[in-house]
């Protein structure tokens, strides 16, 4: 079923057992972004500590790519540095502009590669980026606070 | 039941195609947009192919012929509200239609009828789309005019227990909605008219999801404006309607070419309405578009169109209410309420029940559907919503039916 390629396995593993779901009471920066097309939510806390991400905690209300990807995102990026991170953030963005044409770097985005079928459905795409963009909004936002 | 919906769909071409690798197209997506009759897209074209000119100018057959189909559509649509000709405005969408009458509101002179300061009120409801609720949010902003709204009952109807304390003297506008898109209530509008023409308001009604639905007949429903859009009334996108009685009253919003009486470097004069409403080279073909629409629901008849949908719409309450974990968010039952269901199914995220149900070919709308107060009001991030039309019969609500029985499986 042609379905199975936007709901891979480890996409609804992550979305019924969500990794660092649930904010942590002390971050760095806390962000919230909204998807306004179909009112999806997260909250998001980042901290970085001499440039080393050490916790990225979040809440929020989505279907399941959304949920899916964020929640990918925290067990990708925890441990990086920022410089790391902004690799990895870039490289996923490409892999969801890519309409299907592409696999991704697994060496790179590890789980993150099981959204590569979300590339397929324009509609989707923002579901996937909202956990990302709220990620990319709090590095900035982070960085400014160290500068 | 004389209705016959396998020879109403042969007139609609895209049910010719197919979804998702050959898959049947269930449209259950009509209060987001219609699809449209061959007679209407031929009108459209024709127009194009045979009479283009630019309307109310030039001194030529074309611009006479081009002239004639505009006002030719204009008539239609007055006849088939009931209303008179020069009572009507093509816009280019309702939201614009309802912009309109706010911004026309905010540009009238200080101390008559419709302008408003900080002493006066504006009234809406919690159910509204977007398009009825932000151009008054904006006004109020403007103006420095209150902004108060009749609340929305658990069950989905708007709770009027409060009418007098809503609409108190001072209140200018009441803007409602005649039916909700999201829950299908269709709501009671005798007690708020009432209480509106009391206190010296006008009632502005979108009537997005009713006109293209039942018999509406202005001069019965006592609102001042009433807007529709063309598309979601198996019409072209890009035409809207604005009624009203009030038209010569009402200050102008867009000003430009057509819409004046005379100009001079520093002044000008208005065209008598409707003219006074349609600035520029107006949306032509697409008005002519939606004459034909309405051509083709007056020839079905409207009361035929609503009880088709009223039946099919008891059918798909009964089908849904029969599925395990699934909430219909509005009226359960076909008292007072059209064919827009709205629905929860469990835990399962309305975007991925969607996204299965298209894998199915069953094309629904997912999301907050443009009336966000609404959704959080009634505690819920999002819904499905499946919303019925002249051309869906029995077999589209179990095709629904199975595919959200499959969506459980998948998701479980």
């Amino acid at each position: 079923m042609e379905l199975d390629s936007l709901y891979q396995e480890v996409i609804l593993d992550h979305y019924k057992h969500p990794l660092n779901k649930g904010l942590s009471a002390t971050y760095g920066a806390q962000v919230h972004h909204v998807n306004p097309s179909c009112g999806d939510e997260i909250t998001l806390n980042l901290t970085v500590d001499k440039g080393t991400i050490t916790s990225i905690t979040w809440d929020g209300v989505g279907c399941s790519i959304s949920q899916a990807s964020v929640s990918i995102l925290t067990d990708l990026l925890i441990g990086k540095s920022l410089d790391q991170a902004q690799v990895i953030a870039d490289s996923f963005m490409h892999l969801m502009q890519s309409k299907g044409t592409e696999k991704g770097d697994e060496s790179l985005l590890e789980d993150a590669v099981a959204l590569a079928g979300v590339s397929q459905y324009p509609a989707r795409i923002k579901c996937a980026l909202l956990g990302w963009m709220a990620f990319k909004d709090a590095s900035v936002q982070a960085l400014a606070k160290q500068a | 039941m004389s209705f016959d919906v396998a020879k109403v769909r042969k007139d609609f071409p895209i049910f010719e195609r197919t979804i998702r690798d050959g898959k049947k197209l269930v449209y259950l997506d009509s209060g987001a947009t219609s699809q449209k009759p061959l007679s209407v897209i031929d009108a459209e074209s024709n127009f194009y192919k045979f009479n283009n000119a630019a309307v109310h100018r030039g001194a030529h057959q074309l611009a006479e012929e081009a002239t004639d189909a505009y006002e030719g559509a204009r008539l239609k649509v007055a006849n088939f509200l009931g209303a008179k000709e020069d009572e009507i405005v093509f816009t280019k969408s309702a939201t614009e239609s309802l912009n309109l009458i706010a911004y026309a509101m905010g540009n009238a002179e200080p101390g008559s009828r419709f302008a408003l300061t900080s002493k006066n009120r504006i009234v809406v409801t919690e159910m509204e789309h977007h398009a009825n609720l932000i151009p008054w949010q904006q006004l109020a902003a403007r103006t420095g005019a209150s902004l108060s709204w009749f609340e929305v009952t658990p069950e989905g109807r708007l709770d009027l227990s409060t009418i007098d304390s809503v609409i108190t003297e001072g209140t200018k506008v009441v803007a409602l909605t005649h039916q909700s898109n999201v829950l299908g209530t269709i709501n009671p509008l005798e007690a708020i008219v009432a209480r509106a023409h009391e206190v010296g308001a006008v009632v502005v009604l979108d009537a997005c999801q009713s006109v293209p639905h039942m018999p509406v007949d202005v001069t019965k429903l006592g609102v001042d404006f009433l807007a529709f859009s063309g598309h979601k009334a198996v019409g072209p996108t890009g035409v809207g309607v604005l009624w009203s009685s009030l038209l010569n009253e009402l200050p102008p919003f867009l000003y430009g070419g057509s819409m004046i009486e005379t100009v001079t470097m520093t002044s000008a004069t208005w065209a008598p309405a409707p003219r006074k409403f349609e600035a520029g080279v107006p949306n032509m073909a697409q008005a002519v578009g939606l004459g034909a629409a309405i051509d083709y629901l007056a020839g079905i008849g409207m009361q035929t169109i609503h009880d088709h949908e009223i039946e099919l719409t008891g059918y798909l309450l009964n089908k849904l209410l029969a599925v395990p974990d699934l909430k219909v968010v509005g009226p359960t039952n076909t008292q007072s309420r059209g064919g827009s269901v709205s629905f929860t199914v469990g835990d399962i995220h309305p975007h991925d029940l969607g996204q299965f149900l298209d894998s199915q070919g069953v094309a629904v709308r997912t999301g907050h559907h443009c009336a966000w107060p609404l959704t959080r009001k009634l505690g819920v991030p999002a819904t499905t919503r499946a919303s019925l039309y002249l051309y869906n019969d029995e077999s589209d609500c179990d095709a629904l039916f199975d595919a959200i029985l499959g969506a459980q499986k998948y998701f479980a």
